[in-house]
Formats: C-alpha cells, sequence, structure tokens
C-alpha cells in the first residue's frame, strides 16, 4: 500500500508478527505497520473489524499495537528502534491479572 | 402551551419522574438546560446499588432496597418500549476490603447498617480472600486484599444509556422535551404555574417538578422551598477495553459490557469546580493497583470530574411546597439507583397530590432544626 520515497540511511530492522521490517530512525512504528502486508495493524475489541494508523498524530487510537510486550502502545507516537518487537493486536486485550 | 406537568431537569432524575408522569398519561413538558450546566447524569458511574448506605437513616435503606427490587421490570418495560439496551446486571456487587482491619470495619459497617434497617435477612454476606478468589478466578488480588463485602440486590447499568432510553420514553408517551430551555421564573397562579425561559417563552401547567439538579435551589426559593445543596465533585478514570474479567461490579471498580474498567469516584468537597486533577488520577490508579497489581498495564483512555447533588445529610429531599400546592422538588445523588423510584413511586404521588407517609422523611424541613452547640 504505501512504500518509502527514498532509500533510508542507516536503516534498522524491526520485527512485525516476528517478519523482519526495514525501518528508517527517527519514523514511527505506525509508518513501518502502514508499509508491512496485510496493512491492518489490529481488530477493534467489540466488533473485531480491522483497522490501521489513520490519523498519525495521536488522536484517533486506530494505530494500536503490542510493542516490546506492551498492548494498546500508539504506534504513530512512538519511535522505531533497532529490533523492536511489533505484534498486531487481536480484539480486547487479555489481562493476565 | 398548556400542560399537566412541567419537569424542569432532564438529567436521570427529572426524566425519570416525567417519563412516569407521561407512562401515566398526563401531557408531560420538560425543560431542560444545555452542556454548560453541572450535568451529573452525564458523569456518573452507573452503580445500581444498596450496600453500605444510609447510616443513621433506615428510610434511605428502605427506599434505596425497593428501588433495587423495582428495578428488573423497570429495566424491562424502558428497553422493550424504547429498544435500549440499558446493560443492567444484577447478580450482586462487591466492596473490598484491604487488611485484616478493614474487613472487620466493613463487616462492623454492614452489620450496623442491617440492625438499623430491622429483622430481616441481611442483604450481604462476607466473603473472605479465598472466596472471593473463587468467585473471581481471573483477577490475581494484591497481598493486602482481605476480602469483600458481597450484596446480593446490587448491580449496574449503562447510565447514558439509561438517560437516553427515559429521554426517549418521555417521547414514546407523547412526552415534550426542550433542551436550551434554561427556566428563570416560575409565576405561580390560581390554576397551577406558569414559567418563563431565557428567551422569555412562557409555558404553563397544573403541576411543576423541580428535579434541576444543582440549578434546583434558585428555582425551590420560587415556590417557598429553601433546599441547602451543595456540589461534591467526583472523579472518574477510564481504561481501555479488556477481556471479562470482574464477574460482578464493585463499589470504585466496574466492568461494562464492552470492556472498560471505570475506576472512582473521589469525594471532594472542592465547590463548583469539574476540573480533574493529577491527584485524583494518581490516588485512584495506587488504589486500584493496590487491589489488583496487574491494572498497572492498562492505559487510561479517559478522566473526567462531575458534581454530586449534595444536600447537608446527603440523603434525597421529596419534598411538596406547602405555599403553592402542585409544585414538587426531587433532588438526590443516586439518581441511577433511585430511577425505577423515581418513574413509579414519585409520579404516583404527584399525581395523586400528595406525597406518601414512607416519603415523610426526606422533606426538607428536617434541615432547618436548630442544631445544639
Ligand atoms: C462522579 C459521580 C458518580 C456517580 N455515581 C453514581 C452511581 O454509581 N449510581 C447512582 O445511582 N448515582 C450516581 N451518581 C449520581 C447521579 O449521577 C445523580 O444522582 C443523577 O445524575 C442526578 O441527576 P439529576 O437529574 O438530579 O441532575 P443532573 O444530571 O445534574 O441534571 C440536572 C439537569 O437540570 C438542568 N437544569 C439546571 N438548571 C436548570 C434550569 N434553570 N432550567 C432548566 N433546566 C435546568 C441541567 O441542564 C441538567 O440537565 C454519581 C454522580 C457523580 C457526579
Ligand atoms: S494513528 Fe491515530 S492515534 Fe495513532
Amino acid at each position: 500500500m504505501f512504500r518509502k520515497l527514498h532509500e533510508p540511511e542507516g536503516a534498522i530492522t524491526v520485527y512485525v508478527d516476528g517478519i523482519a521490517a526495514s525501518a528508517e530512525p527517527g519514523e514511527s512504528i505506525a509508518a513501518v505497520l502502514l508499509r508491512a502486508a496485510p496493512h491492518w495493524s489490529r481488530t477493534t475489541p467489540v466488533t473485531q473489524s480491522k483497522r490501521a494508523p489513520y490519523c498519525m498524530m495521536g488522536v484517533c487510537f486506530e494505530c494500536l499495537a503490542i510493542v516490546d510486550g506492551i498492548a494498546s502502545v500508539q504506534t504513530c507516537l512512538t519511535l522505531v528502534r533497532d529490533g523492536m518487537r511489533i505484534e498486531r493486536q487481536h480484539g480486547k486485550r487479555s489481562l493476565s491479572a | 402551551m398548556q400542560s399537566d406537568a412541567i419537569v424542569i431537569g432532564a438529567g436521570t432524575v427529572g426524566a425519570a419522574v416525567a417519563y412516569g408522569l407521561a407512562r401515566r398519561g398526563l401531557s408531560v413538558l420538560v425543560l431542560d438546560g444545555d452542556d454548560g450546566d453541572y450535568r451529573a447524569a452525564r458523569a456518573n458511574f452507573g452503580l445500581v446499588w444498596l450496600q453500605g448506605k444510609g447510616m443513621n437513616m433506615p428510610a434511605y435503606q428502605q427506599l434505596t432496597r425497593r428501588s433495587v427490587d423495582l428495578w428488573p421490570e423497570f429495566d424491562a418495560e424502558l428497553s422493550a418500549l424504547t429498544g435500549i439496551d440499558l446493560q443492567y446486571e444484577h447478580d450482586g456487587g462487591l466492596a473490598f476490603c484491604f487488611g485484616e482491619d478493614g474487613f472487620e470495619q466493613r463487616r462492623l459497617h454492614l452489620q450496623r447498617l442491617h440492625n438499623q434497617l430491622g429483622s430481616e435477612d441481611p442483604d450481604h454476606e462476607m466473603l473472605d480472600r479465598g472466596t472471593l478468589e473463587k468467585l473471581a478466578p481471573k483477577v490475581r488480588f494484591g497481598a493486602d486484599v482481605s476480602g469483600a463485602s458481597f450484596g446480593r440486590r446490587d448491580g449496574h447499568a449503562n447510565p447514558l444509556k439509561l438517560l437516553a432510553a427515559l429521554h426517549a420514553g418521555i417521547l414514546r408517551h407523547g412526552g415534550v422535551l426542550r433542551s436550551h430551555s434554561a427556566v428563570d421564573k416560575i409565576v405561580p397562579g390560581t390554576q397551577g404555574f406558569t414559567i418563563e425561559i431565557q428567551g422569555g417563552d412562557r409555558f404553563s401547567a397544573t403541576r411543576l417538578v423541580i428535579a434541576a439538579g444543582l440549578g434546583s435551589a434558585t428555582l425551590a426559593e420560587q415556590v417557598g422551598l429553601h433546599v441547602p445543596l451543595r456540589p461534591q465533585r467526583g472523579q472518574v478514570l477510564v481504561t481501555e477495553r479488556v477481556d471479562p474479567l470482574l464477574p460482578l461490579p464493585a463499589s470504585g471498580l466496574r466492568q461494562t459490557r464492552e470492556g472498560t474498567l471505570m475506576i472512582g469516584a473521589t469525594q471532594e468537597e472542592t465547590g463548583f469546580n469539574t476540573t480533574t486533577t493529577s491527584e485524583a488520577a494518581a490516588h485512584l490508579g495506587h488504589k486500584t493497583v493496590r487491589l489488583v497489581p496487574a491494572l498497572a498495564e492498562l492505559t487510561l483512555v479517559r478522566h473526567w470530574a462531575g458534581l454530586r447533588v449534595m444536600t447537608p445529610d446527603s440523603y434525597p429531599v421529596y419534598v411538596q411546597s406547602p405555599t403553592y400546592p402542585g409544585a414538587f422538588v426531587t433532588l438526590c445523588h443516586s439518581g441511577v439507583t433511585l430511577a425505577s423510584t423515581h418513574a413509579t413511586v414519585i409520579p404516583d404521588a404527584i399525581i395523586a397530590g400528595r406525597l406518601p407517609s414512607i416519603l415523610d422523611p426526606f422533606h426538607h424541613r428536617r434541615f432547618d432544626v436548630p442544631k445544639a452547640a
């Protein structure tokens, strides 16, 4: 769906559901998710419909994902780091409470 | 415009009374303010609750108890009429206890309340930690949770759905609901009341109900009733949605049908001030994590403050003006719990022109008794 317009310098690697993806230092996780097939990044808690990052500025909460084990992270507000593990989030979070 | 009854205020209290009056066949006009007003109905927690309430006021325990018992029928009728699911559940409710002292204090408090009520079977039982863990198998409680009291009459509902359903119910029964119609002036006449709203429009009715929450005091003065009222701030936190975790609502923590956890509410004497504070968020968060440590992982998505409608002893006021019969004031701080009463008992009394004797203790003259120094 989306692709980078330039070759990033000093590309790093993050993992989306275990699959390596190339990322540029300084970009948001949401940007990586938009480039990674199947392009949706979570399902909603009540109706399980598919969602992808949308507003890219922290207001719509569509971009939630599990980042390094922490669920419901707003990925448009979080920058990539080398080796980061990102998981698509399905439905409601389950608490091991 | 002439109606059988005018209700001032379309919060949970006014809307329930208006719905009940329209349901009994009266032509009802409801005059409501706007979002600039203090509106408890839009800020509350959604408990339909008995346990722990009514210390030193057995009549309030009775009223609450009866109201909770009327809720299933009230819910069934209102949701069938409007097609709105109030998400009402009544499988009981919990109040968690910390430490052995906390457990003992809770036990004594509920025992005293039970003694004040009289001889009937208690509505509650104390659950030790082991029993509580069995009841809530998905929850891992914090180390100093000693147990909980279980109230078998307790429950919860979605308060915004309740409000929407009451408004829809008023319309379905032929009532009229006007927002942005803040009442300025009440003019009592020989045939009833003429009401003037901001902007000058006038309406009249033979009966008048003042249920304008914190806006009620100045209106009540105009029918000769002096009702002392104060706001009490309550702050609530809301988390993201999670899989069903809590099997029952608890005072201070409940999980909605959609999965969010509601945490609250503070009780603060801060006047007419609806700002949220980080101190309250920290306090509520700390209390909740002490209860269930894993909740620290959750993201908070909302934080709000609302003002409770408080009388000096915190109990409701139901009164008819002696100077201008036909004018009633209905005020309380548990409008969700009492909605089933407000939709039935109170409208019946207003139609009869006389409040039943079970409501005598809720006359505001109780506040006039001079206090001993
Ligand atoms: C934080 C919090 C938690 C709560 N939790 C619970 C709970 O768990 N269970 C429970 O049972 N109760 C709870 N409550 C209490 C419950 O919300 C209130 O009892 C109920 O909403 C009160 O409703 P009301 O209609 O009296 O007042 P409001 O909801 O304040 O409504 C008053 C209405 O009158 C209108 N108005 C004011 N002045 C005028 C005027 N001059 N002319 C026309 N209209 C006017 C306003 O616009 C408003 O719509 C809680 C309250 C708070 C604040
Ligand atoms: S994309 Fe809207 S909040 Fe992240």
